[in-house]
């Protein structure tokens, strides 16, 4: 069982991780308009130039 | 109209030399909007960006100081067939913004420290029926508390800090005895750990937090959309207003960039956007949606006129005044601040619970732990089981059973074209039994129509109202709604004070005053037949027609009036307009008890005397005589173009011509109120059950999960039931002509 000792830190780093990301993400206004990413996928705006 | 409008005080000036400002859109309707508003506008020269926000419509536009007006934009988006209007972010929007953004941190710190706790508890419950050594238990229990402590220290805060709030004004409400919950199983769990026990608490403390936030974020994003969409309308109607300025020339301002001295002048058929007085010229105003009354008043030199008051015949020069200077906002706000302070503070549906919950469970808990010390068990296990069923009963489906609830409704009410400012309307509004509307601007439309239009010849009737466009009179303005051809006569000329004539077909039409039209003895009968109308002639060579104008009711007040009728609610007319006036509209309602003439503080002695009968009075008005009133009414509705005093004062807000709204917004309301009560029903039979079986020990860290989640997905799938049948899109009410109110009585 003493894989234990270095495999559940990892688990819980890795869960760090995704909260930080999703942290990260909230403060760089990615929820601020959700709809609207969600249209502008469709956006062809890089095929203009 | 060649005049634009001076955006100036809404740009923010960057520091970097670029200029910013926010608009709010009208008219986006689907996702291609975005790239035509964004493309477009990028065209434009000395533009660094702009981005749309689709979800709440609004646009961030930034150029480079000095190399474009503000105006250019607007004009820009109004060619691609968009209507901007300058967007002021107000202080609550920011405050909640901010809010909802925390809730979320919260949110995700308590999602994370819950999946990985229990991840920790699920291996540490199968271990103790098969082989765990305790060593790894203990290792996987501080590893818990690792998680445990800090997330709750951070996600808690909001629960943290509203129990303090309570507690500081030696009040409980439903945040103090989950307070006292957590942190008592916390540090009971925290000790066991330390002593190496088999069980311990951190997986529900930390799951307990999760569903209470879910049901405060939830409930927080409702009301931030709610409140977008009611300030980007407030912005549609940014008020603007004609500034003379120092050279004598004459620019077109937003009011908020008014100064008390500045001179406005006001033209006919303009509504006035500020309150002042008059320094020169002389008019009839129409006072409808300040006061109620429908009489024009005549006012000169020297006259206060308050904004929103119509301005009819004469050009006027005003002196802007400070805000709330003049006899009737005085008193207004007197009666304001008298009726906040009589305003008895509601104590929300929860919090009383709470009021009782937390003293019986906390009792029940003492008294766990006396019996099981009395009956011989060592204080360890009695304190043991003693925080067990604090931790069972900690309200977690109490907490959750009316948020969700509002949430869920609210959704529905937003639906409906109803928005609400304040979160506890539902319990409210479900007491309601008797109802009181203002007349004029509530019952009535807020704009003239012609009432008479039935009894003229169609073709006369066509030609008229095309005429109609060429004019910005009042009247004229009610006559040309009824245009079914909407481009206006060539050579229509407008004749100030007289009326507009355009020659067509070889013959001259003229629409305006009786005189003009040389219809002066079938103006006299019309104004016979009904006194309280204002007439507009029309003649078309010989012939001549005289339409009578003035405020119709909603299209569906009747059926309405009626309907809540039938719920059993009684439903009153308190008006500030004349007697004679309000009559026929209570007749053809069927509203037996009325009145008019009433005063701002007639209005409040009347709902006082009621309240003192014991009623619960739901208000429904939109001038400001009525905002009074509305604060002091058991809970209040004003239609969306009411006062903005008065729509502050509301606890709702409805939409369109219609009156359906007010009826929609009941029965939620009692639906809502409904589901409430069950939820907590629920909350209460699921207390009955677990408290017992806590008291006798049987409640391990895997049962207090299971029933707490149990319970509050329970509750919260009750909740959606909230939404109804009735949760489809009312579409936008065509624009049908108003049924003008019968005569007689």
């Amino acid at each position: 069982m003493e894989v234990l000792i270095y495999l559940v830190p990892m688990a819980l780093l890795l869960g760090l991780s995704g909260l930080a990301a999703f942290m990260w993400s909230l403060k760089s206004g990615q929820y601020d308009d959700v709809q609207g990413a969600a249209v502008r996928v469709l956006s062809d705006d890089d095929m203009r130039k | 109209m060649a005049e634009t409008l001076d955006l100036t005080i809404y740009v923010k000036r960057q520091d970097d030399g670029t200029a910013h400002l926010d608009l709010a859109i009208e008219g986006i309707d689907c996702a291609a909007c975005i790239d035509e508003i964004e493309g477009g506008l990028c065209k434009l020269p000395g533009i660094v960006g702009a981005r749309l926000n689709y979800t709440n419509h609004r646009l961030a536009v930034e150029w480079r100081d000095g190399q474009m007006s503000p105006a250019a934009v607007v004009a820009e988006l109004h060619r691609l067939g968009y209507r901007a209007h300058p967007f002021k972010s107000r202080l609550v929007e920011e405050e909640e913004d901010r809010r909802a953004k925390w809730l979320l941190k919260c949110l995700a710190v308590a999602g994370f420290a819950s999946m990985n706790i229990m991840l920790l508890a699920v291996s540490v419950w199968s271990g103790n029926v098969t082989d765990i050594t305790p060593e790894t238990r203990d290792f996987f229990h501080w590893l818990a508390a690792l998680i445990a402590l800090p997330a709750v220290a951070y996600a808690g805060q909001p629960f943290f800090q509203s129990a303090m709030g309570a507690l500081r004004n030696r009040r409980t409400n439903m945040d103090v005895p989950i307070i006292i919950g957590i942190l008592l199983a916390l540090s009971m769990s925290v000790v066991e750990t330390i002593n190496s026990a088999e069980h311990t608490y951190f997986d529900s403390v930390v799951m307990l937090l999760f569903f209470l936030l879910c049901g405060r974020y939830l409930d927080q994003a409702m009301r931030r959309k709610t409140r977008a969409v009611a300030s980007n309308l407030a912005s549609f109607r940014t008020e603007v207003a004609h500034r003379i300025e120092e050279n004598g020339e004459i620019a077109l301002m937003p009011t908020a960039a008014l100064k008390s001295g500045d001179r406005v002048l006001v033209r006919p058929g303009e509504r006035i956007s500020v309150d002042g007085i008059v320094i020169s010229g002389s008019s009839d105003i129409d006072e409808s949606l300040v006061t109620g009354e429908t009489a024009h008043r005549a006012v000169m030199v020297d006259s206060q006129v308050y904004a929103g008051s119509m301005n009819y015949n004469g050009t006027l020069t005003l002196t802007v005044t400070a805000a709330g200077k003049g006899t009737l906002l005085d008193e207004v706000e007197r009666l304001l601040e008298n009726a906040a302070t009589a305003k008895s503070r509601y104590v929300q549906l929860a919090d009383r619970v709470a009021k009782i919950y937390a003293p019986v469970v906390h009792a029940a808990a003492a008294i766990t732990a006396v019996t099981w010390i009395v009956t011989g068990a060592s204080v360890h296990d009695a304190l043991l089981t003693a925080i067990a069923v604090l931790i069972i009963t900690c309200p977690c489906a109490l907490a959750l059973a009316v948020p969700v609830v509002q949430v869920v409704a609210s959704g529905a009410l937003f639906r409906a074209g109803v928005f609400l400012n304040a979160g506890d309307v539902f319990e409210r509004l479900a007491r309601v039994d008797t109802v009181v509307f203002d007349k004029t601007g509530t019952l009535t439309l807020p704009s003239m129509s012609v009432v008479d239009a039935g009894n003229m010849h169609p073709d006369l009737l066509k030609a008229a109202s095309r005429l109609a466009l060429s004019s910005h009179h009042p009247l004229a303005t009610a006559v040309a709604q009824m245009a079914s051809d909407c481009r206006p006569y060539d050579d229509a000329t407008e004749e100030p004070g007289c009326g507009v004539r355009a020659v067509v077909d070889g013959r001259e039409m003229r629409l305006g005053s009786p005189a003009f039209c040389d219809a002066q003895v079938l103006a006299d009968q019309a104004v016979a037949s009904d006194p309280f109308a204002s007439v507009i002639a029309f003649s078309w060579g010989e012939e001549q027609i005289v339409l009578l104008v003035r405020q119709a009711l909603r299209p569906d007040a009747a059926a309405i009036v009626q309907q809540l009728r039938q719920r059993g609610l009684d439903c009153r007319i308190l008006s500030g307009d004349r007697p004679e006036a309000v009559a026929p509209i209570a007749a053809a309602l069927g509203i037996a008890l009325w009145r008019g003439g009433c005063k701002p503080a007639d209005k409040i002695a009347m709902l006082e005397d009621l309240k003192a009968e014991g009623r619960k009075v739901l208000m429904v008005g939109d001038g400001l005589n009525d905002a009074p009133a509305l604060a002091s009414a058991h809970v209040s509705l004003s239609p969306i173009s009411a006062a903005d005093l008065t729509q502050a004062q509301a606890d709702a807000v409805f939409l369109g011509d219609r009156l359906r709204p007010v009826l929609s917004t009941i029965e939620i309301a009692c639906r809502a109120h409904r589901l409430m009560r069950q939820n907590l029903g629920i909350a209460l039979i699921y207390n009955l059950i677990a408290v017992p079986l806590a008291f006798l020990g049987f409640v391990t860290p895997l049962v207090a999960a299971l029933a707490m989640s149990g319970s509050s997905s329970l509750v919260t799938l009750n909740a959606l039931r909230a939404r109804g049948r009735a949760s489809k899109p009312i579409p936008e009410a065509p624009p049908s002509h108003p049924v003008p109110a019968a005569q007689g009585a």
